[in-house]
């Protein structure tokens, strides 16, 4: 394991969108060189907690410390800058963008040319097949190689710290699995700080070293993954597995234990 | 061979709206919001052009000036008007556009030697004509074409190939995707207002020598507006060759058909491109995959 150093905390951190409040008092920490990641259902705020660190919304309180630096409510360009790029849910690629040109967007805020070519072929060494479609439109890749160039677009800006929102979204089992084994590559080979957000908690826990779990905007429970994977409340609401009863039927409704 | 002649006149005159509806498409690719003053600001642009060779500046220095005060006015105009009401529905935008233009007008008739009076440009090429194979084409005509071929030439070489032309495309194809990228969108945005303004004020400087310097001339934006509809609003080429089709129509119909066709030829061509090709010539429609 690597020391302890936390690179990013997230201190009592609330936001809203208008006036539905999203997460509610938010409080975490990633430690340098690790993955971390945030499980929870749809609308329980993972996809806030990314946008709030990367600047584009605006927490109504709590501080944001990255790197020993308070960080909150300022511009997103400005936060790239000091090294944390978002790898948005969905992809968000620019699709009438040549693959190559949507991969030096990503690199817009850096000015060193030849790293940003070396990173240029780190990325290719990564994801071939980005190499191989470099002059195409990205709009006309299959959905799992626009996740690719998403997430080489986010590599490409450099960051200590990536945001990596739902990678799996919309694609198979394979092909995820396929992904994540370059995220973990990527963690360990490159030593970036990932913040992972996954609605797929076995995967999600399964190359992640510290998960989070948020419900309904607060963070009701956090571990190592393996501990996590260990628990019974999650293994019952995230990892689906069901524990049978005496008669081998279930006749009851579980509670959650942190409600 | 006269219907040669009149194809090229209509062709320079198209070419001034399809640099209008330019400024048209620019704009709204980058804002999503459309600017009714962009005939106004060809206006201004006129007339600063226009002030610069009463002062005895030669008229191609003249040119190069105009965009670049004509940039600064659009910069200013994106900062000190339009991104205080970012965020407002899209018609308050275009009603602040539409008051702009008002604005504009009713400023130059303030100023000192600028009036409500008509004005000539002089031009060195005024009054030319070049002969070949039996055509005889007004200089100011060809002036047009050419100076349009060099413009657009650039503005395609920017856009494909420098850093800030390329995050220009990104952000208007996805701008929040922009954000997370770093990508300074709102000044891009106003980088965009200048670059249209100047593009504006080109196309003033290059009417000038055809036409007069009048306030009221910016209303020739209202031919250009169908002009980018045509080309399919949202495509840079497509607004120069919407200008071109409208102003050889327009001119073809005004020498061929009954009075009066020639005014509304442009709005009877967009209407026939609506209903056959609602999405313009150059429409680009792009999916998102899930």
């Amino acid at each position: 394991m690597t020391v302890e150093e936390p690179i990013l905390r997230l201190q009592n951190v609330e936001s809203s969108y208008g006036p539905v409040k999203a997460i509610r008092g938010v409080s975490l920490t990633v430690n340098k060189g690790t993955i971390a990641t945030v499980l929870g259902a749809n609308g329980a705020g993972k996809t806030t907690i990314l946008k709030t660190i990367s600047g584009i919304i605006d927490p109504d309180k709590g501080t944001i410390t990255f790197r020993g630096e308070q960080i909150q409510k300022r511009d997103p360009a400005w936060i790239v800058r000091r090294g944390i790029c978002h790898c948005p849910e969905g992809r968000e690629v620019f699709p009438l963008l040549s693959v190559r040109d949507n991969l030096m967007m990503g690199a817009y805020t850096r000015a060193d040319r030849d790293a940003v070519a070396r990173d240029l072929e780190m990325v290719y060494g990564y994801f071939p097949v980005l190499r191989d479609r470099a002059g195409e439109e990205a709009g006309k890749l299959s959905g799992g190689q626009q996740q690719m160039l998403s997430i080489s677009r986010a590599l490409m800006g450099d960051p200590d710290l990536m945001l990596l929102d739902e990678p799996s979204l919309g694609l198979s089992p394979k092909l995820t699995r396929e992904i994540f084994d370059i995220v973990v590559r990527i963690n360990r080979e490159r030593g970036k700080t990932i913040l992972l957000v996954e609605q797929n908690a076995n995967l999600a826990l399964s190359v992640a070293d510290h998960g989070y779990v948020l419900e309904v905007g607060r963070i009701v429970m956090d571990d190592t993954c393996e501990r996590l994977r260990a628990n019974p409340d999650v293994q019952e609401f995230y990892l689906g597995m069901k524990e049978k009863g005496v008669r081998g039927e279930r006749r009851w409704k579980k509670r959650k234990t942190w409600r | 061979m006269q219907v040669l002649q009149v194809v090229i006149s209509g062709i320079s005159q198209g070419l001034i709206y399809g640099l209008i509806a330019l400024g048209f498409v620019l704009i709204y690719k980058a804002t999503e919001t459309v600017n009714f003053a962009q005939g106004e600001l060809m206006m201004l642009g006129a007339f600063l052009g226009l002030t610069a060779v009463t002062f005895g500046m030669p008229f191609w220095a003249a040119l190069p000036l105009a965009f670049a005060g004509m940039w600064v006015i659009g910069i200013l105009l994106e900062r000190v008007v339009l991104r205080p009401i970012l965020g407002q529905p899209a018609f308050t935008v275009v009603m602040v556009t539409i008051g702009v233009g008002f604005v504009a007008r009713g400023v130059v008739t303030m100023i000192p030697g600028w009036g409500t009076d008509t004005h000539a440009l002089a031009a060195p090429f005024k009054g030319e004509l070049v002969r070949a194979g039996g055509l005889v084409v007004g200089m100011e005509h060809i002036v047009v074409i050419a100076a349009t071929i060099a413009l657009s030439t650039a503005l395609y070489l920017f856009f494909r190939f420098t850093r800030v032309g390329v995050a220009m495309q990104a952000a208007s194809q996805n701008q929040l995707a922009a954000y997370y990228m770093g990508i300074p969108v709102r000044r891009l945005n106003s980088l965009i207002w200048g670059i249209s303004a100047g593009v504006a004020a080109l196309a003033g400087v290059l009417l000038a020598p055809i036409t007069f310097v009048h306030v009221n001339m910016g209303f020739i934006g209202l031919k250009a507006f169908p002009a980018a509809v045509i080309g399919g609003f949202g495509s840079l080429p497509g607004a120069l060759v919407g200008g071109v089709i409208i102003g050889v129509v327009e001119s073809l119909s005004g020498v061929y058909l009954p009075e009066g066709f020639k005014d509304i030829a442009a709005y009877i061509l967009v209407l026939v491109v609506l209903v056959v090709k609602p999405t313009g010539i150059f429409g680009e429609t792009a999916s998102k995959k899930v």
